[in-house]
């Protein structure tokens, strides 16, 4: 049954009566409403030409979030409030990210402008009350996944810089209160379960659905294959699927967990949030899940070699409710295969706690730093005790080696009982790397990719419990500004 | 008109205004023609593609594309009114393949349709049968097999085999560069409306508005006259829309044309990058004659451009490669040989630098084979070999007569502190083996002005209203290099009145005939000095009016500072334009320039291509992990020369934004192909640009404050590529980093780009020329 579904762009109500499945909230912001600020660079969110901001009503911090409108399914912001360039200032007066922009020559073709612009502006509003101007690392880190081809960044960055100086005007959020009801499973094709109960319900009754979460991949099948998805269920209203919660034995991850809510959770964990922070830019990880990351099955995901180290469970319910337990490790079945049945879905990721405490190191070899797949992905988890240098536990997990994740337990074998860092151990274990056959690509080469694995397993190994120093590591440079 | 509005007010000057467009870019209110209103019966197109790199076209079997959802109309070349051959120069460019496909994503029929999705789909399903015929994909084979796009053309002089043979070092070498994706922000878009008379008025995201006129009324069959094309604002062009963008327009208007409504061509990003053109490919081989000082005595040099499979603008890209191969230094004899070859790949066209840059790595990797051999710091090599006294011809002879070099990178090495930090830096290497720095300064010096001479001519139209507000068209096109704010600054400068009284029009085919392309970096050069030329006919005839009118001598009348002198007298200007409207003084003037004293003697390869050259130079320094090949340019300083600037900022901004793109090209930026012909570098999730995070903090640039020696618009200079090259620092500090393993008595090969990939196998054939070498030694040690 249709309901009436509404959407809040800047502050107009808009209804989505007749609007397809697959549609996007870029074709609806541009085509629709009219708003041509927001720009299309790819279509396949990779540029952030498209930048918008959703506002997050739920929690208290960070209030804005950045996203990629090219690859947000048009229904899955429905009862949200939107925001774009066009809402940024206020008649004559600029947003001070549009006014440092303007002051430091941030704009030349001016077409990715409007996206480097919510941006910044999604980090000046979620900074209220800080009294710290933002820190280059967090201006970076904020247009991620922003592409200029044009100025070279400095002036941007500058512009970020000098936001504060540019006055006190904000965002207008308004007052406009979206009835509940709007944001409830309202489309015929396109529906929004709010438990896992009627998830199942959805399942049983719209067998051919695409689950999607975050649709960071998957709705590049619709902007770049054009594949008209007829039915669609959204998993990202699902509170039980959505939160990270602890048990005595685990953490426990919610399927549609999203890259932002992991960043939060592992602030303390070094070698994770390093890894996080480099994955896909600042607007995929505001939408991007980890079940999607696990689920797409890629052979150069990220994540799932660091959860293979984890020893990772996965916990996959039927449509019927009935729910089994597999380990990561048995998941990954061929090239994009999984153990998956069609009527499954992947509830939660189960990560004993104890291994959180071993040591870990997650390398991640890419082209470019920020925002690039990656090539070669090696995790490693060591478990010792403290008195002994002996590796009682190893774990060795690569992405990109292989058709699928790999957890190498050859390698681990060669380093398992021997003193950390033994370079022995090492000679077997790198042996034993030999037998992979790794992918040869657009990325990379296999023989640079062999080469790769070896280094980091012994980059891993030689630092044992000590962080590896790295090109982006201050101390690596070192005696740069001697002169 | 019978009664005359109030004077516009005026702000005030700035050295540095901002892009005009600054505050409709941060607002999202400048218009790009993907943002314009569509009229609910505009048809959108795509176009179906070729799967092969080289085939015949045996059956075409359309009709399911015809009956899909959406579908209007749907073309093959047949359908094509006029000529459907829309090369920008030769010939060959077809805007739909007729008998034989020459590459893979070569558009075979075209699609219009109620929307671009329902075009796409519609497109797959055509049955197309192919006979595949044998492809070449690489420059080497199109050099093997003699197969060249264009006539060979060689630059020599003295005799460089003597110089060879007789020179006490040598050394031969290979190098081979990749092109480069342009990945304008804006992709390729065309919006054509037909007119009432049988043409068409296209809006077409072009850097050459007047070669879109050209072409579409071409393939319509119509005059010139029938057609024009108007160009606002380009997101991003750097040579990939101008004579790329022709194709959109051209197949806009005939969908425009033969369903009379409004057709768009909007090509998404996949399509973009397989589609169309894009930086050339260089295989390059050189020979190299030096001394122990590391004095050049000879070079023999052979650059084979990867072309595509037609001429495209390829015979000016590898002219520039071998006009440029000498980049700053003096080469007593020398044969430069540019191969024009053709390959079963996208025909490449224009990118920033235009084939220049291949021509300057191919020097400094001759100048750090000659420092690792001769044990010389590469700065040194470079210095001694620099154009300067009576060793000042380049080998086409043309003379570098003006000596900036010397002093501009004299001065950088003093401020970026070169020698302190080379010292610190083989101390740093000399005690680290997992990471290694590199330091490197390279030099550019570039040509201005387009190699095919009739292009350097520039137009502009000025009108002065009533109220005293200015407006000013011109050729020039604005793609966010800042051409209309600087010809808006030049004439308000040559009136004598304030910047905001001028407002630059969007380009169009019908206020200046004929334009030149916006390219060669020459945007400014020739349309500010169009703009100056009618404004000083409007400033004149206003003076002419004025000496009749208040009774002064011609030399007491002036325009300054938004003011009207009349011997003592001073009067507003608005006043003065109302004054001259109501005595019948026609405010409006056409500007034109052609640049002076150039001219190439192709047969003799002799000449000055160049009217003058605009120089730089670049330090970087990079960190590299030795076991990874990762790397991070962690400060970068710049001394750049745009003669006097006529605006710091927007000069500033070319110069940061060309070096990161530069950067890019020599970095992260890999165009992959494979076997058959395709591309697999196809979209922005595999094909990397820089980032912000890419660029170093310590990222310092100052403009070298000297005026042009030639005549050019106030002096100032090019600036649009020249400081591309600059980039070529961080690819020679990649392997200065590299030398580092070898301990820099061994330069070892590098490809471009340079990904972490390559630095690393780059670093192991420095890790293994050592390992090499001492035990050599050992071995002699052994045998004394």
């Amino acid at each position: 049954m249709a309901k009436s579904v509404n959407i809040l762009i800047n502050n107009t109500s808009y209804e989505l009566e007749g609007q397809a499945a697959h549609a996007t909230l870029l074709q609806f912001v541009r085509q629709q409403a009219g708003l041509t600020g927001t720009k299309e660079g790819c279509a396949s969110g990779d540029c952030g030409a498209c930048t918008v901001l959703v506002r997050e009503t739920e929690s208290a911090s960070p209030t804005f979030r950045s996203i990629n409108a090219c690859i947000t399914p048009l229904h899955a912001v429905t009862g949200k409030q939107i925001f774009t360039v066009e809402h940024l200032s206020d008649g004559d007066t600029l947003h001070p990210a549009q006014a440092a922009m303007v002051a430091c020559h941030g704009s030349q073709c001016g077409y990715c402008t409007p996206g480097f612009v919510m941006s910044l502006a999604a980090l000046h509003e979620n900074a209220k009350g800080h009294d710290e101007p933002p820190l280059r690392e967090a201006i970076c880190e904020a247009i991620s996944g922003n592409l200029c081809r044009c100025t070279g960044y400095r002036p941007i960055i500058e512009a970020g810089l000098k936001m504060p100086q540019f006055g006190e005007h904000a965002l207008e959020v308004g007052n406009i209160e979206l009835s509940n009801t709007a944001s409830e499973a309202g489309h015929a094709s396109y529906a929004r379960p709010r438990s896992e109960h009627e998830l199942q319900a959805a399942m049983r009754a719209l067998p051919n659905a695409v689950l999607v979460a975050g649709g960071t991949d998957l709705w590049l099948e619709v902007t770049q294959r054009y594949t008209p998805f007829e039915q669609v269920i959204d998993l990202s209203e699902i509170p039980s699927l959505t939160c990270i919660t602890e048990n005595e034995d685990n953490l426990v991850l919610g399927a549609a967990v999203r890259y932002a809510q992991l960043e939060t959770r592992f602030k303390s964990i070094p070698a994770i949030h390093a890894l996080l922070s480099r994955i896909a830019s600042r607007q995929i990880r505001n939408r991007g899940t980890i079940g999607g990351n696990i689920v797409n099955a890629s052979p150069i995901a990220d994540l799932p070699p660091l959860l293979l180290c984890l020893d990772a469970e996965l916990e996959l319910i039927d449509d019927e409710g009935q729910a089994r337990r597999i380990a990561l490790e048995d998941f990954y079945q061929g090239y994009k295969q999984t153990a998956l049945a069609e009527n499954e879905y992947l509830a939660r990721i189960h990560i004993p706690k104890t291994q959180l405490d071993d040591t870990l190191h997650c390398f991640k070899i890419s082209k470019r730093f920020e925002d690039d797949i990656s090539s070669v992905m090696l995790a490693v988890r060591i478990a010792s005790s403290t008195e002994s240098d002996k590796a009682d536990t190893v774990r060795v997990a690569v992405g990109g080696m292989a058709a699928t994740p790999l957890r190498l337990p050859q390698v681990e074998a060669a380093l398992k009982g021997t003193d950390i860092g033994n370079p022995d151990s090492l000679a077997r274990a790198k042996e034993a790397l030999q037998s992979l056959q790794p992918l040869d690509d657009v990325r990379a080469s296999a023989a640079y990719r062999m080469a790769m694995a070896q280094a980091l397993l012994e980059k891993a190994w030689r630092a044992g419990r000590a962080t590896p120093l790295s090109i982006w590591s201050p101390e690596t440079e070192g005696d740069r500004h001697h002169a | 008109m019978r009664k005359l509005p109030e004077a516009v007010p005026h702000g005030s000057h700035k050295a540095s205004p901002e892009h005009e467009s600054a505050i409709k870019h941060v607002t999202g209110t400048a218009e790009y023609i993907d943002d314009m209103p569509e009229w609910p019966n505009t048809l959108h197109i795509a176009t179906g593609h070729s799967e092969h790199a080289r085939a015949k076209i045996l059956s075409m079997d359309l009709s399911e594309v015809v009956k899909a959802p959406g579908v209007r109309d749907v073309i093959t070349v047949d359908d094509v009114p006029g000529n459907p051959d829309i090369s920008p120069v030769f010939h060959g460019d077809m805007l739909l393949a007729r008998d034989e496909v020459q590459y893979v994503g070569q558009p075979v029929f075209a699609v219009a349709a109620t929307s671009l999705e329902a075009a796409k789909r519609a497109v797959r399903l055509a049955k197309i049968e192919y006979e595949p015929l044998p492809a070449i994909l690489h420059p080497k084979t199109s050099l093997a097999q003699q197969d060249f796009v264009l006539p060979t053309h060689t630059i020599a002089r003295g005799d460089a085999d003597k110089a060879l043979s007789d020179a006490p070092l040598r050394t031969q070498g290979e190098l081979y560069i990749r092109g480069q994706e342009h990945f304008y922000l804006e992709g390729q878009i065309s919006l054509a409306i037909p007119t009432e008379d049988g043409g068409v008025h296209i809006h077409a995201s072009s850097q050459h508005p007047a070669e879109v006129q050209k072409l579409a009324a071409q393939v319509l069959g119509v005059p010139i006259g029938l057609v024009q094309a108007e160009t606002r604002r380009m997101g991003g062009g750097f040579g990939g829309k101008e004579s790329q963008a022709a194709a959109l327009s051209c197949m806009a208007a005939v969908f425009a044309v033969r369903n009379r409504c409004p057709a768009k061509y909007r090509m998404p990003r996949q399509d973009d990058m397989v589609q169309t053109g894009k930086r050339h490919d260089f295989w390059q081989r050189f020979d190299i004659g030096y001394d122990q000082q590391g004095q050049i005595l000879g070079v023999d040099c052979e650059l084979v451009g990867k072309c595509g499979c037609t001429a495209d603008l390829s015979d000016g890209v590898v002219d520039r490669a071998m006009f440029h191969t000498d980049n700053a230094y003096y080469y007593p004899h020398a044969r430069i040989t540019g191969y024009r070859g053709k390959t079963h790949t996208v025909s490449n066209t224009a990118f920033r630098g235009f084939g220049g840059p291949k021509g300057v790595l191919l020097a400094e990797a001759m100048i750090e084979e000659v420092a690792r051999k001769t044990g010389l710091d590469p700065l040194t090599v470079r210095k001694r070999n620099l154009y300067q006294g009576d060793r000042n011809t380049t080998p086409y002879g043309q003379k570098v007569d003006d000596e900036v070099l010397p002093e501009l990178i004299q001065q950088l090495e003093t401020s970026a502190s070169y020698w302190a930090r080379r010292e610190a830096i083989t101390e740093f290497n000399r005690n680290n083996s997992a990471f290694k720095k590199g330091l490197a300064l390279t030099p550019v010096k570039f040509g201005i002005s387009f190699t095919s001479k009739h292009l350097n001519q520039g137009g502009a139209l000025l009108h002065i209203y009533t109220d005293g507000s200015v407006h000013v068209s011109h050729g020039g096109t604005e793609m966010g290099q800042g051409l209309y704010t600087k010809v808006a600054q030049i004439t308000a400068r040559a009136l004598g009145i304030d910047y905001s009284r001028v407002r630059v029009a969007s380009t169009r085919t019908d206020k200046v005939p004929n334009a030149s392309p916006t390219a060669a970096s020459a945007g400014t050069d020739l349309n500010g000095m169009a703009a100056f030329n009618a404004a000083k006919i409007l400033r004149e005839r206003l003076r002419d009016f004025a000496v009749k009118e208040y009774a002064i001598e011609p030399e007491d009348f002036s325009i300054e500072n938004d003011l009207v002198h009349l011997g003592k007298n001073t009067m507003a200007f608005p006043d003065l334009v109302k004054a001259a409207y109501f005595a019948r003084v026609s405010l409006s003037a056409t500007g034109f320039y052609k640049t002076p004293r150039i001219g190439y003697d192709r047969k003799a390869a002799q000449g000055r291509p160049f009217l003058y050259f605009a120089h730089g130079a670049a330090v970087s320094e990079v960190l590299v992990d030795a076991f990874t090949g990762e790397y991070r340019v962690t400060r970068v300083d710049i001394l750049h020369d745009v003669g006097h600037s006529l605006n710091p900022a927007i000069d500033i901004g070319q110069i940061e934004g060309a070096f990161v793109q530069g950067m890019g090209w020599l970095t992260t930026e890999e165009l992959v192909w494979d076997d058959k012909g395709r591309i697999l570098s196809n979209s922005p999730a595999n094909y990397k640009i820089p980032t912000g995070a890419d660029v170093p903090e310590a990222f310092h640039v100052a403009l070298f404050d000297q005026p042009n020696r030639e005549e050019s618009i106030y002096r100032s200079k090019a600036v649009g590529e020249p400081p591309l090259m600059l980039a070529i620092s961080v690819w020679s500090a990649l392997r200065d980093a590299c030398a580092a393993a070898a301990d820099y008595h061994y330069a070892p090969p590098l490809a471009a780009p340079a990904t972490p990939e390559q630095v690393f196998f780059s670093m192991e054939a420095a890790r293994a020329y050592r390992a090499d070498s001492t035990h050599r030694k050992e071995s002699e040690h052994h045998d004394a």
